[in-house]
């Protein structure tokens, strides 16, 4: 019989002393930390896409009240011959009167009561909806002398309370609007006249003064956009690609390459509000364009951009094999040839993924446009050609969502935000195009 | 504006320059096909290169000279037109220069007169002071701030007229090189002639200035802030820029224009932004490229660099709207607030603008520190578990030791970035220059300051204006500073292992 011996020794495969324990324990905090840390990364980025879109979406719906509308022809047009130019002398002042009487008669005639004076009644509607109903008027003189339904604009604190923005606490102090009239929109809202419904003037529209954000629109901004990006489109494209195919293909190792080298990762890296510097000074101050025009804003946003642009068509050309090149020289072709007629047709996609990227990201900055005035006023008239819309002053949809943030009515703030959506849209749509051209086209060799 | 107003008889010209070059490009094809006898196998280069070399040569230094005649005819004109002005014609209050837009607007007017049929061209020249020109341009739609003096109107009519005047010699000039180009390439095109050499240094050549441009940008960032904070330096004096302590512009002169309230905001924010990106950002990346499984990385990491895509204006929105408010909730209100405490009044403050700015910043540091550590050699890792440490005792003491470099430098290029970030900070910080170690508290930025002065109504030649050039110029060296060495850092960093 031999006795086991009962002491344990003094390390064992199969349990762990106590050092491993600190040390295992010591490896799943430190995995824990990169989860944690992932995982705040992914939740900040859910964070910001709900108070985007939670925030956002209520700017595409907006409050309007349905009205049977007398187009009297005494009003409009005292003459009666319909002829236009008469009909545009009646100013907005003239509809007034004609919507104050509808909803009158609509409140007389539901069984909604309400004690508030006519004026106090057509408060619930905006101070656009007459220009509305002219512009209206104007384009179907025919109908007047009759009876039509228009749907109203209602005025933004009538639409807050629709949306939940507007409450009864919080208009205490609110010489927009009292109790008695947010009673009429409730009994109006049984009705049915008063509804919330998709609201396309929001994408389509222009901005409005301050005293009406119901009315405010991206329509024009957005035009503003799109000839910048058509002048960034124009330039940076041909230049960058032209600088990155010197660089690339031809340019000798010496100093001078080497600083533009340099140069360029650094100018990728500068602040865009230098670029901003930049254009008001050379652009506005020296050369006199003028201020807030698209193409101003189109030329920094060149400047800004090309870097990006360069980079990503350089990392194209270089992968183009090298015998691509040989082939083409062994045949006879010069140099020149055999980068224009090969090996360019075969980096263009890399290229043009390179681009839509750059542009979105163009797109998308706003700190330079603060610098050349594109903000600080309202842009309300859509341009009417295509040197109106290079040289004419406008807005972009960054600049126009920064100018909403500015102002002081609460209202402004859903319209910044659905801005926002639908500068995302734009952004997001031009990078699964690049994605999906990267997919269908790139080439591994 | 005055460029823009005398567009219709240059557009003519370059649409003639460009009609002479369609020209040029038939007939030299022609030309160099008729030489060879009509066998395109005699000629040196293919026939089109022929037609190539004499377009070029047609519109090439022609639209040069063009573009250069309208750059530099302004300024020439403006010079021989300011010394017109006598002194006593500038007002008190007043400058030559803004004497002199007046005297563009008249010019302008006139012009816009002209052309519109409200005055002929014979009475826009005959115009007196004692006229009053003023009612005369209000009525063609050209407001006037005051009547037009004697000196101004006069000062006006030679600019209309030294105007003119280059307008013809341009034209003409121009179209003489147009032709000469065209003819000089004629003669030259026979059959020996080397035109693909040609083409192709010149299409070379355009390569090299589209890749100067580059070079270009640098020269015009940096001289466009240099003279204007020069300009700034005259009105202000330096030590106060630099060393002072307050930031209070006063549009009525006499101002506060320190840098350094401005330095620590723009610092302070920085320094909470890298606080909460780095952590995050290094961890994320260490997660992602040594412990996550390829599925895991190929979902996590685009996800989290969508953070880096989305346009700065959001991020900005988001301070404003939404982290701002939070942070009141929690850190202010009395009593009504969540932790019961009333350190914060609005929703502006460092901490504010700080966290978001991080939150932009998390997916800069990571996927810079990502490609760092995989850049760094397996053998590396191999060799630390074979001596039996752990995963992350290998990270912490072998990975990363090794990766540091690169990390730093992601961490500088990270700074550079917080340094010259402006949406979120002009939304997000507030507005009030200060120095407090409360990051509960509203502070200003240089970025912030550089939009408030440079935006609205802005005088060139009053110190409030031109401080923004001074500041732009210290963020653009500040930024450039810290890349410069963070590249430096990066790439003495790859080649231990290259």
């Amino acid at each position: 019989m031999t006795d086991m011996p009962n002491a344990t020794p003094k390390n064992s495969l199969l349990r762990q002393d106590a050092r491993t324990v600190k040390r295992n324990r010591a490896e799943t905090r430190f995995k824990a930390y990169g989860i944690a840390a992932i995982s705040v990364g992914l939740l900040m980025l859910v964070i910001l896409l709900v108070t985007i879109i939670g925030r956002g979406t209520g700017a595409f719906q907006q409050t309007f009240l349905t009205l049977d509308v007398q187009l009297l022809e005494a009003k409009l047009d005292k003459k009666g011959n319909r002829d236009l130019q008469d009909i545009k002398k009646v100013s907005t002042f003239g509809y007034a009167p004609l919507m104050a009487a509808a909803l009158e008669k609509k409140v007389a005639e539901s069984a909604v009561e309400s004690d508030l004076k006519p004026k106090e009644m057509a408060a619930l509607l905006s101070k656009d909806a007459a220009a509305q109903l002219r512009d209206f008027v104007l384009e179907n003189t025919d109908l007047i002398g009759t009876s039509v339904q228009f749907r109203f604009l209602t005025n933004s604190r009538v639409d807050g309370y629709m949306k939940g923005r507007v409450t009864r606490e919080s208009i205490a102090n609110d010489k927009n609007i009292n109790a008695a009239q947010l009673d009429l929109v409730d009994a109006l809202v049984k009705d049915g006249a008063l509804e919330k419904r998709f609201n396309l003037a929001f994408i389509t529209g222009a901005d409005a003064s301050d005293a009406r954000p119901e009315a405010a629109g991206m329509g024009v901004s957005m035009i503003g956009s799109l000839f910048m990006m058509l002048v960034v489109l124009a330039l940076a494209l041909p230049i960058g690609v032209a600088a990155s195919i010197y660089l690339e293909e031809f340019a000798p190792k010496n100093l001078i390459t080497d600083i533009i080298e340099v140069n360029i990762s650094n100018l990728a890296a500068v602040p865009s509000i230098v670029f901003g510097i930049l254009g008001l000074a050379v652009f506005i101050n020296y050369m006199h364009l003028p201020n807030s025009a698209p193409l101003v804003g189109g030329l920094v946003l060149t400047l800004m951009t090309l870097p990006t642009i360069i980079i990503s068509t350089r990392a194209s050309l270089k992968s183009v094999p090298p015998s691509i090149r040989d082939a083409a020289l062994g045949v006879g072709a010069s140099k020149m040839q055999s980068v224009f007629h090969h090996v360019l047709p075969l980096a263009a996609p890399g290229i043009l993924t390179g681009t839509i990227i750059g542009l979105a990201q163009a797109l998308g900055e706003t700190a330079p446009l603060l610098l050349i005035g594109m903000v600080g006023f309202i842009a309300s008239n859509p341009p009417d050609g295509i040197a109106s819309g290079l040289m004419d002053p406008n807005s972009a949809m960054p600049a126009q969502i920064y100018e909403w943030a500015k102002r002081a009515d609460p209202a402004f703030y859903e319209r910044a935000w659905g801005g926002i959506i639908i500068l995302l849209v734009f952004l997001v749509t031009m990078n699964a195009i690049a994605v999906m051209l990267r997919r269908r086209f790139e080439r591994r060799w | 504006m005055s460029n823009f107003l005398n567009v219709a008889p240059t557009t003519l010209l370059v649409l003639a320059v460009l009609i002479l070059t369609g020209i040029a490009y038939v007939s030299a094809r022609s030309r160099a096909m008729s030489s060879a006898g009509g066998d395109a196998r005699k000629l040196h280069s293919l026939p089109g290169y022929y037609g190539y070399n004499a377009a070029m040569l047609t519109a090439i230094p022609a639209l040069f000279v063009l573009v250069i005649w309208m750059l530099l005819q302004p300024v020439l004109i403006q010079n021989a037109v300011i010394e017109m002005i006598p002194a006593s014609a500038v007002s008190e209050g007043s400058s030559v220069n803004l004497v002199m837009s007046d005297v563009r607007r008249v010019a302008d007017g006139l012009n816009g007169a002209v052309k519109s049929g409200a005055l002929t061209a014979d009475a826009a020249k005959a115009l007196t002071a004692a006229d009053d020109v003023r009612s005369v341009l209000a009525g063609t739609g050209v407001a006037l701030g005051s009547d037009v003096t004697a000196e101004v109107l006069a000062a006006a009519q030679r600019y209309r007229g030294m105007q003119s005047t280059g307008q013809v010699l341009m034209t003409a000039v121009v179209s003489l090189i147009a032709i000469a180009g065209l003819l000089i390439a004629l003669r030259a095109t026979t059959k020996t002639f080397r035109a693909r050499n040609m083409v192709e240094r010149f299409v070379l050549s355009l390569l090299i200035v589209a890749a100067s441009l580059a070079i270009l940008t640098t020269v015009g960032i940096v001289f466009s802030m240099l003279f204007e904070t020069i300009n700034f330096f005259k009105l202000h004096p330096w030590q106060d820029f630099f060393l002072g302590s307050k930031w209070a512009p006063n549009f009525r002169g006499d101002s506060d224009l320190s840098i350094l309230p401005l330095l620590w905001g723009t610092l302070y924010i920085s320094i909470i932004a890298l606080l909460v990106a780095v952590p995050i950002g290094l961890f994320a990346a260490i997660y992602l490229s040594e412990y996550a499984n390829s599925k895991v990385r190929a979902v996590a990491k685009p996800l989290l660099e969508i953070l880096a895509g989305i346009p700065t204006i959001v991020y900005g929105l988001f301070a404003l709207l939404t982290v701002g408010p939070f942070l009141v909730n929690l850190f202010g209100r009395g009593e009504d607030g969540i932790l019961g405490v009333d350190w914060m009044s609005g929703a502006t403050s460092v901490l504010t603008a700080g966290l978001v700015m991080g939150i932009m910043l998390i997916p800069f540091v990571s996927s810079l520190s990502d490609d760092i550590i995989n850049a760094v050699p397996q053998s590396l890792r191999d060799g630390s578990f074979g001596l039996g440490a752990t995963h992350s005792e290998t990270i912490r003491q072998v990975v990363l030791p090794a990766a540091l470099p690169g990390i730093v430098g992601a961490i500088l290029l990270a700074a550079s970035r917080a340094i010259g970030e402006t949406m979120i900070v002009v939304l997000g910080a507030g507005a009030i220059a200060r120095i407090s170690p409360n990051p509960l508290e509203a502070m200003t930025t240089i970025t912030t300051r550089i939009v408030s002065q440079l935006t609205g109504d802005t005088d060139f030649a009053s110190p409030e204006t031109l401080v923004a050039f001074a500041l732009g110029l210290t963020l653009f060296v500040l930024t450039l500073g810290l890349n410069v060495l963070a590249l430096y850092i990066v790439r003495k960093y790859r080649e231990q292992y290259e």
